[in-house]
């Protein structure tokens, strides 16, 4: 007998370090330290407690986002409707307590208006079989129409007798001075990350983007899990939306509008694969923290803001670029 | 005492007659080849075994008693389990997440359980170590031989007692020594008292490792006899029709 079974079952196809480096979010980890730390050294504006707080606060509506979409492009799916999700749950918040109702109210009529878009989604996709890109994409302008009729097309911002209790929700820093949306993205981060490693629900949804003809062979209630993960990517937009509408104190019906291209960057920077089967929680994090601080780099390094667009674009494929180099040498 | 009895079954789909009135039965421990060009009928006839299928007449006898099956799951909680072509297997997942796949072993209660990698990754280690197969449970099985693919997929029938494992075209589109890998694994079934039902179009492989073989043709059985009373030659006779029956 050549190996026993004490060292079949224990031999792991890698050690934990190149398990590290073969991972696409460690690289570009690797590239948001070391922007920073030029970026430090370079200008003396970026290493100060005040950017620093802005840019952690910045990224957090993306990465939050980020997170939902992540578990959509894991089962092979794409939600283009978030953006326009997020605008629909601020507004639906924002109308309700403008109409006197509690944040208790707002938030749960919120929440609830953002479930059944993405249950809208997931329904359409799974069991009549539309296309993912096809449904989100009538959501997207669906979503962002019925905010605007909630609101007849207004800024609002007055949020009614819990006004205070709102902006103190997103705008505030309860712990440690960290503001209050880092704190939320850090908690949904980690319940995703351990919902796709440690559930039976986290396990199927891999197992739906790697092959979801096996899966549903094999007894997996793919439909199900598919509509949840859609609920989930609609309900992380509507938190995204809650938490932004209390820092920013108004919500205008154009707030979120071309945040779902910025949220799947994040996802597919971070390592997510659009064909399915591949994506991590901490990889939406880092690659929306990698956009960040190219947005804010380019402020500070007086460089054109017109180039924003160009860099982000340029980091997606650098990203992806890697991933399929690793890829060619692994296949030769 | 035979563990599946067909008797006189029959299929068609609107007028088209897939299967007509074919009668076997299946014994513990024996592999049985099933035989056919394309269109004779083989897969009909697994897939009402699979439970993919109604019979539109005929009846069906698990262990002497009368079953009737309507959808595949119910097929696996009677023992019968089937291997896919195709072997449904995740690229992305390990080999033992692939093999529990379904069927996930946890920890802790109710809502609170975590799925238990120790467990699984121990009795996947256990069921490959059986199947006399060198695939290591932490592997992906995007990284996978055929022979280690074709592992997996088995893998999974034994995770419940099976009675019956029905198993599609195995050996096709892999290389000469994953054939015999794969045969192994067969072998290492029926020794388990399994009966496997191999659906093969190459007749090498049904010769070496069936103990019996079953020729369709058109749709109606057009032989069943001990493989060593016939030959390769009286098979493929069969099979193109140059022999009526026998």
């Amino acid at each position: 007998m050549a190996i026993t079974l004490d060292r079949a079952v224990g031999q792991r196809d890698r050690g934990w370090l190149s398990f590290l480096f073969a991972s696409q979010a460690f690289w570009v980890l690797i590239a948001v330290i070391l922007a920073c730390l030029f970026l430090s050294v370079a200008t003396d504006s970026f290493a100060t407690a005040k950017n620093l707080y802005n840019i952690t606060r910045n990224f957090t509506f993306v990465a939050i986002i980020a997170l939902g979409m992540t578990l959509v492009i894991i089962t092979g799916g794409i939600d283009l409707s978030v953006g326009s999700v997020l605008c629909l749950s601020s507004m639906v918040l924002a109308v309700v307590m403008h109409a006197g109702y509690g944040i208790e109210v707002g938030i749960a009529a919120s929440i609830g208006t953002a479930l059944l878009a993405g249950a809208f989604n997931g329904v359409m996709i799974a069991y009549l079989g539309f296309p993912p890109f096809v449904i989100t994409l009538g959501m997207l302008s669906i979503a962002r129409s019925l905010a605007m009729v909630a609101s007849n097309n207004t800024v609002v911002f007055e949020f009614g007798p819990d006004h205070d209790a709102l902006l103190a929700l997103g705008g505030g820093a309860w712990f440690f001075g960290i503001a209050n949306p880092v704190l939320y993205m850090i908690v949904l981060a980690l319940v995703t990350g351990f919902v796709l490693r440690w559930t039976k629900f986290g396990r199927y949804v891999f197992a739906i983007g790697g092959n979801e003809h096996a899966a549903r062979l094999t007894g997996v209630p793919v439909r199900r899990i598919k509509v949840i993960v859609y609920m989930i990517s609609a309900l992380a937009a509507g938190i995204a939306g809650i938490v932004q509408t209390g820092w920013l104190g108004a919500v205008t019906t154009n707030i979120g509008a071309g945040m779902e291209l910025q949220v799947i960057a994040a996802a597919v920077i971070g390592g997510a694969n659009l064909a399915g089967g591949v994506g991590t929680a901490s990889g939406a994090l880092i690659g929306a923290a990698l956009i960040e601080v190219i947005r804010n780099s380019l402020g500070l390094l007086g460089i054109n803001a017109f180039w924003q667009g160009a860099f982000i674009g340029g980091a997606i494929v650098l990203a992806v670029l890697f991933d399929r180099i690793r890829n060619f040498r692994q296949s030769e | 005492m035979a563990v599946l009895e067909l008797v006189n079954i029959s299929k068609h789909f609107g007028a088209i007659q897939a299967v007509t009135d074919v009668s076997l039965s299946l014994n513990r421990g024996e592999v049985v080849g099933l035989m056919g060009d394309n269109g004779a009928g083989k897969s009909t006839l697994v897939k009402m075994i699979a439970g993919n299928f109604r019979p539109s007449q005929g009846t069906m006898r698990l262990d002497g008693a009368e079953i009737v099956l309507h959808r595949p799951v119910e097929a696996r909680q009677h023992g019968i389990e089937i291997v896919y072509q195709d072997l449904a297997l995740c690229d992305n997942l390990t080999a033992a997440a692939n093999v529990f796949l379904g069927r996930e072993i946890r920890r802790g209660i109710g809502p609170l359980s975590i799925l238990d990698y120790k467990a699984m990754y121990r009795r996947a280690g256990e069921i490959f170590k059986e199947l006399k197969s060198e695939t290591p449970p932490r592997d992906f099985v995007r990284q996978m031989s055929g022979g280690q693919r074709q592992a997996v997929a088995i893998a999974r029938t034994m995770l419940s007692d099976a009675k019956i494992v029905l198993m599609d075209e195995p050996t096709a589109a892999i290389s000469v020594r994953q054939v015999a890998e794969v045969l192994n694994l067969i072998r290492a079934l029926r020794d388990r008292g399994i009966a496997v039902v191999l659906i093969s179009h190459r007749m090498p492989d049904v010769f070496t490792v069936a103990d019996r073989v079953i020729v369709m043709r058109r749709g109606r059985k057009v032989a069943d006899k001990a493989i060593e009373q016939s030959s390769p030659e009286e098979v493929t006779g069969l099979i193109t029709g140059a022999i009526e029956q026998v």
